[in-house]
C-alpha cells in the first residue's frame, strides 16, 4: 500500500528540507518544511505562506433543496450566507453537542462546497432522507480537488498576479475564478487569522496552478508551511482545533468528552437565535442549555504572565522555554486563593508566541472564571516538577491584524 | 514675549535609548519631550529609503540584546514590535568550502563534523558553556551597577553581593568567565578547535565594532558581550526587526507618543542649562530655551559631559576619565541594492543561506591580516564582512525580485594614516565589493547602488564620537561599574537633575534599551526620594 498523497505532493516533496512526513487524515503531509518552525511561522505574519489543506474532507451540496438541507444541519443560519460568501460554522447532534466544524462556500445558486476534518457525506444525506428533501445531491469530492491556503500580508500580492478576482473579495467572500487557465474556487478564508485565501482546484489542474503560484510567489518569499506552523498561528488567531481543543461527539463515549457550541465559545453563532425559527439539529437542547444555564464551562484565551513564567524556570536555574513550544497536551488550571491545587479546568493548546512575546493558551474554565482579566494558575513542568504560573483570561483572538478583514491594496507596480 | 515651554523631563537625542527612557518617564506620568537633532528619530538604528523601493538599515542592522523588560514594560508588541529570527549562519571560504548552520542542533553538528568531528563536539560544549555563563551574568545586565567608589553602605553591600555572586558560580561557569576575561578570542578557540573555518565561525564575534585583533586579550570580552542576548530565549541568537532597526525605533516612537510623550525632530540642543549645580533646561541651537528640571542626555559620554555642559564645572577626575575613554571607531558599512541574489558556487539560487549572518572572514590569519592594516592606519585590504541579505527575510525591504544587502566591514579606522575619508570612501566600497566578489563570483554585476558609511559618517550623522558604534569601546575598563566612568556609572552626573542614558552607560552598546530603562529607574527613584 502506498500512502495517499495530495495532488501537489510531487511539487511539495522536494521542498521538505528535513524530510519529515506524518499522517493527516490518511494523507502523507509535512509537519514542517524547514528546520526553523519560527521562520515558517513568520512567513504567515510578515510575508506569505502556502499550506496544502487537501486532506480535509470535501463535499458538494447541490440542488434546489440544498439550502434547506444545510439550514437543518448547521448551527449558523445558512440563509445569511449569500452567493459569493463563505461561512465558518458547526453542526451538532440532537443533544446539542458539536459533531464537526467546517467552512461552507456558497459558490452559486443552489451550490455549496463544504470542507471538514471528518467525513460528513452520510450525515448530510441522512438529514436529506429524514426530511424528505428530494432535490438535493450530496457528493463526496475529496479525491477530485486539491486545496491550497495562501496566507500572510503579501497573499494578495502573489494571488493578484494570477487572477483579478482576488482583489474584490471581502473577508469570507468567495468567487469562481481561473488561474493559469484552470477553473478554481477562491475564498478569502484561512486558519491563520491573517490576510489569506484558499483555493480549490481540480486534481488534474493542480500542478499547473501550483507552478503559477510558485512563480508568482518567488519575489515575496512565498514559503511552504507545514501543519505545526499553521497550528502555531491558529492559536494566536483563537481558532479551535478538533482533536486538540474538542472532539467530535460522534466518537465520544460519554458526555464528558462532548462539548456544546456555547461551551466552545461559539455563542456568537447564535446571536440571532431568538429572531429565527430554524429547525436545526440540536436546537431544542441548545435552547434548554441557554434557559437552564447548564453549560459546564466555556472556552477562553489565556495569556501567561511573562514575569511569573520566567520566575519559575529561573528559580530552578534554567532558561525559560520560549522558543517554538507548541503543545496540545492537557495542562491543568487551578483557582488562585488560599487552597492549593484547587482544580478549575485545563488548557488544551499552548504556544509560546514569538510575535506576542509571551506564552498563550486556549483553555476550558468554569463560568465564574471566564471574565477577561480573571487570574488563574496554569501548571507547567519545571525539570519534571509541577509548578504554577500566573495566567489571565484574555479576549480572543490574541492577534487580529486589520489586514485580515480590510480591503486589499493594489501594490504599486 | 511668550512664556517659555516647560517639561518635567527633556531627553536629548532620539536614539533608541533616548526613546526608551522617554517612554518610561512618560508612562510614569512625567510631561516628557524628546529633542532629536536630525529629521528622524532612531539614532544609529534607522532605516532609510535612499533609492526608491530599497530600504537600507543605514547603520545598526540586527537585534539580540534588547532587554525583555523593555518589551514588556512598554508593551512594545502592541506598538508593532516584530523581530524575525536570523536562522542561518553562512561561513564561506574562497575555495568553495563553507559551513552553513541553521536551526537544528544535529544538522549543525554534522555540518561542522564535515570539517572536524572533534570540533563539532567541542562546539556543542562551548555553546552550552557560553549559554550557562550568559544566564549567570544576565541578572547584572538588568540592574543599576553598584558604585565602586561610593561610601554609601548600600553600594558597598552591592559590591559585596556582586563579588560573592561571582565566586559562588558553578566552577565550570566561573572558569569560562575567567577565560573570556583574560584570553583573546583566538586563544579561546585554539584551545578547543583544530579547523580554521570552524574557528573563524566564532572568532568574528570577538572583533565586531572594536579596534581589537582576534589575538588581543580584549577580544574575549567583546565576544562574550555579543552572546549576552537571545532570540525568544535561545541564547546568543539574533533577529531582524520588520523594516530593519529603523522599524524598531519607530515602534519605540509610537510607544513614547502612546504614553503622552512628545518628540520634536530637527531640534538640535546646543547646551544644558544649569545653575548652582542643578539642571534647569536646555538651549537649542537656534537659541530657544526649554525649561525642565530633569534633563537626560542619550548621547555618548563625550557629548554628554564635554559638549553639552562645560567641562570646567565637572570634577577633574571625571574629566580625566572621559578624556581617556576610548572611542577609536573601526567599523564601516556598505549597503548594496542588488538586482538579484548573490550566488555561491554550488549553492546558486539558495535564498535561505542569506536568512541570517553571512560572515566573510574564513580564518584566524585572515582576521589578523585585516587588523594589521588597521593598526597601520588604513582600512583592511581584505576586510572581515558581516553581511545579511535582509530582503530574503522581509520582502518589504526591496522591490519584488530585487534585494538589499547590508555589509558591516572591519576594519576601517577613524583616523587614516594617509589620505582622508572624504576621498577614500569609494575605495573602501570598492574593496568591500571586491571582497564579496571573492566569495560570490559575479557579485559586482548585481550591484545597482551602494551606500557607503565610514566612521566619519557615523560620527557626523549619528553623533557617535569617532564613529564608535557602541558609544565607547567594550573594554573592561569601560564597562559595567566603569561605564562611562567609575563613580558616574549610575546614570547621574555631577549636575543635579542631569542624567545620562546612552549606550555609553551600562549595559550599552548594541540595541539593548537597558541604559534607557535603568536611567529611568534611577530618575524616578531620585524623584520619589
Amino acid at each position: 500500500m502506498t500512502p495517499r498523497t495530495s495532488p501537489f505532493h510531487t511539487r511539495l516533496a522536494p521542498l521538505c528540507t528535513p524530510g519529515l512526513w506524518k499522517d493527516w487524515a490518511g494523507y502523507v503531509v509535512a509537519p514542517q518544511y524547514q528546520y526553523s518552525l519560527t521562520n515558517e511561522y513568520y512567513a504567515v505574519r510578515n510575508s506569505v505562506a502556502v499550506f496544502d489543506t487537501t486532506p480535509l474532507f470535501k463535499v458538494h451540496v447541490t440542488g434546489s433543496d440544498a439550502s434547506a438541507l444545510l439550514e437543518r444541519a448547521l448551527l449558523r443560519d445558512i440563509r445569511t450566507c449569500s452567493v459569493g460568501r463563505a461561512q465558518y460554522t458547526v453542526w451538532c447532534d440532537e443533544e446539542g453537542f458539536v459533531m464537526q466544524d467546517g467552512v461552507i462556500v456558497h459558490v452559486d445558486e443552489n451550490e455549496y462546497w463544504v470542507t471538514s476534518a471528518e467525513p460528513t457525506l452520510r450525515t448530510f444525506r441522512q438529514i436529506a432522507r429524514d426530511r424528505g428533501l428530494s432535490d438535493v445531491r450530496v457528493e463526496d469530492v475529496s479525491d477530485d480537488y486539491g486545496i491550497l491556503a495562501i496566507q500572510g500580508p503579501h497573499a494578495h500580492d502573489v494571488l493578484g498576479q494570477l487572477t483579478a478576482d482576488a482583489a474584490g473579495l471581502r473577508y469570507f467572500g468567495a468567487s469562481r475564478s481561473r488561474i493559469a487557465g484552470a477553473p478554481v474556487v477562491l475564498s478569502r478564508t484561512g486558519y491563520t487569522g491573517d490576510l489569506g485565501y484558499e483555493l480549490w482546484v481540480e486534481r488534474s489542474d493542480a500542478l499547473r496552478v501550483w507552478d503559477a503560484l510558485w512563480d508568482a510567489g518567488a519575489a515575496y518569499n512565498l514559503t511552504p508551511m507545514g501543519n505545526t506552523a499553521l497550528k502555531m498561528s491558529r492559536v494566536e488567531a483563537g481558532l479551535l482545533l478538533m482533536g486538540a481543543d474538542f472532539h467530535s461527539s460522534r466518537f465520544a463515549w460519554v458526555d464528558a468528552q462532548r462539548e456544546t457550541p456555547l461551551e466552545l465559545g461559539w455563542s456568537w453563532m447564535l446571536r440571532k437565535l431568538a429572531e429565527d425559527d430554524r429547525d436545526f439539529i440540536g436546537r431544542a437542547a441548545i435552547e434548554r442549555e441557554i434557559a437552564d444555564r447548564t453549560s459546564r464551562w466555556s472556552t477562553v484565551g489565556l495569556a501567561v504572565d511573562s514575569h511569573d513564567y520566567d520566575r519559575v524556570y529561573e528559580a530552578a536555574g534554567i532558561v525559560p522555554p520560549l522558543h517554538e513550544v507548541y503543545s496540545e497536551t492537557t495542562m491543568s488550571i487551578y483557582r488562585r486563593g488560599t487552597k492549593e491545587w484547587d482544580y478549575a479546568g485545563y488548557a488544551s493548546s499552548f504556544f509560546t508566541s514569538s510575535l506576542l512575546k509571551r506564552p498563550i493558551a486556549l483553555a476550558k474554565l468554569p463560568l465564574d472564571l471566564t471574565d477577561v482579566g480573571t487570574e488563574v494558575d496554569l501548571e507547567v513542568q519545571v525539570i519534571r516538577q509541577p509548578k504554577n504560573v500566573l495566567a489571565r483570561v484574555a479576549a480572543l483572538p490574541f492577534f487580529n491584524p486589520a489586514r485580515k478583514t480590510a480591503p486589499v491594496r493594489e501594490e504599486a507596480a | 514675549m511668550t512664556a517659555r515651554e516647560r517639561y518635567d523631563a527633556i531627553v536629548i537625542g532620539g536614539g533608541h535609548n533616548g526613546l526608551v527612557n522617554a517612554a518610561y518617564l512618560a508612562k510614569a506620568g512625567l510631561k516628557t519631550l524628546v529633542l532629536e537633532r536630525r529629521h528622524l528619530v532612531g539614532g544609529a538604528a534607522i532605516t532609510e529609503e535612499l533609492v526608491p523601493g530599497y530600504r537600507f538599515t543605514t547603520f545598526s542592522y540586527a537585534i539580540s540584546l534588547l532587554r525583555p523588560d523593555v518589551v514588556r514594560d512598554l508593551d512594545l508588541v502592541s506598538h508593532g514590535l516584530m523581530v524575525m529570527p536570523l536562522v542561518n549562519t553562512f561561513q564561506p571560504d574562497t575555495n568553495g568550502d563553507y559551513i552553513l548552520l541553521g536551526a537544528d542542533d544535529y544538522v549543525n553538528y554534522h555540518e561542522i563534523a564535515r570539517h572536524s568531528r572533534e570540533d563539532a563536539e567541542a562546539a556543542q560544549d562551548l555553546d552550552h558553556g557560553i549559554a550557562r555563563l550568559v544566564r549567570a551574568l544576565k541578572p547584572w545586565m538588568d540592574r543599576i551597577p553598584p558604585n565602586p567608589l561610593s561610601d554609601d553602605p548600600s553600594d558597598a553591600a552591592e559590591m559585596a553581593e556582586l563579588s560573592s555572586y561571582m565566586s559562588d558560580l558553578d566552577r565550570p561557569v566561573r572558569a569560562l568567565l575567567d577565560e573570556f576575561m583574560t584570553s583573546s578570542a583566538a586563544d579561546i578557540l585554539d584551545r578547543r578547535f583544530e579547523n580554521e573555518l570552524v574557528k573563524s565561525l566564532y572568532a568574528s564575534s570577538g572583533i565586531i565594532g572594536s579596534r581589537v585583533s582576534v589575538r588581543d586579550v580584549a577580544s574575549g570580552l567583546v565576544w562574550l558581550v555579543h552572546k549576552m542576548g537571545d532570540y525568544d530565549g535561545v541564547p546568543g541568537q539574533w533577529g531582524f526587526h520588520k523594516g530593519g532597526n529603523g522599524g524598531f525605533t519607530q515602534v519605540l516612537a509610537r510607544a513614547v507618543e502612546h504614553y503622552g510623550g512628545e518628540i520634536r525632530t530637527n531640534a538640535p540642543v546646543s547646551r544644558v542649562v544649569y545653575e548652582g549645580g542643578a539642571a534647569h533646561g536646555v538651549e537649542l541651537a537656534d537659541g530657544t530655551r526649554i525649561d525642565g528640571d530633569i534633563v537626560v542626555s542619550a548621547l555618548d559620554p563625550r557629548n554628554t559631559f564635554l559638549s553639552l555642559v562645560d567641562a570646567d564645572d565637572l570634577p577633574a577626575d571625571l574629566v580625566a576619565h572621559l578624556e581617556a575613554y576610548r572611542y577609536q571607531g573601526s567599523a564601516a558599512k556598505v549597503n548594496f541594492a542588488l538586482s538579484g541574489l548573490p550566488a555561491f558556487p554550488g549553492l546558486e539560487g539558495r535564498a535561505d543561506i542569506f536568512q541570517g549572518f553571512t560572515n566573510l572572514g574564513p580564518s584566524i590569519p585572515y582576521l589578523e591580516a585585516a587588523f594589521a592594516d588597521c593598526a597601520e592606519g588604513r582600512f583592511s585590504r581584505r576586510p572581515f564582512l558581516d553581511c545579511c541579505v535582509q530582503s530574503t527575510i522581509d520582502p518589504g525591504m526591496s522591490p519584488a525580485g530585487k534585494h538589499v544587502m547590508s555589509c558591516f566591514a572591519m576594519y576601517a579606522p577613524y583616523e587614516l594614516a594617509a589620505g582622508e575619508w572624504s576621498t577614500e570612501r569609494d575605495a573602501l566600497a570598492d574593496t568591500v565589493q571586491e571582497t564579496v566578489e571573492d566569495f560570490f563570483p559575479g557579485f559586482g554585476s548585481l550591484v545597482e547602488h551602494r551606500e557607503i558609511v565610514t566612521p566619519h559618517d557615523i560620527e557626523s550623522l549619528v553623533g557617535l564620537s569617532e564613529g564608535n558604534i557602541f558609544a565607547g569601546e567594550l573594554f573592561e575598563s569601560q564597562m559595567f561599574v566603569n561605564r562611562p566612568a567609575p563613580g558616574w556609572n549610575q546614570y547621574r552626573t555631577p549636575i543635579a537633575g542631569y542624567y545620562q542614558c546612552g549606550s555609553g552607560t551600562h549595559p550599552g552598546g548594541c540595541v539593548t534599551g537597558g541604559p534607557g530603562m535603568l536611567a529611568a529607574r534611577q530618575i524616578l527613584g531620585d524623584r520619589s526620594s
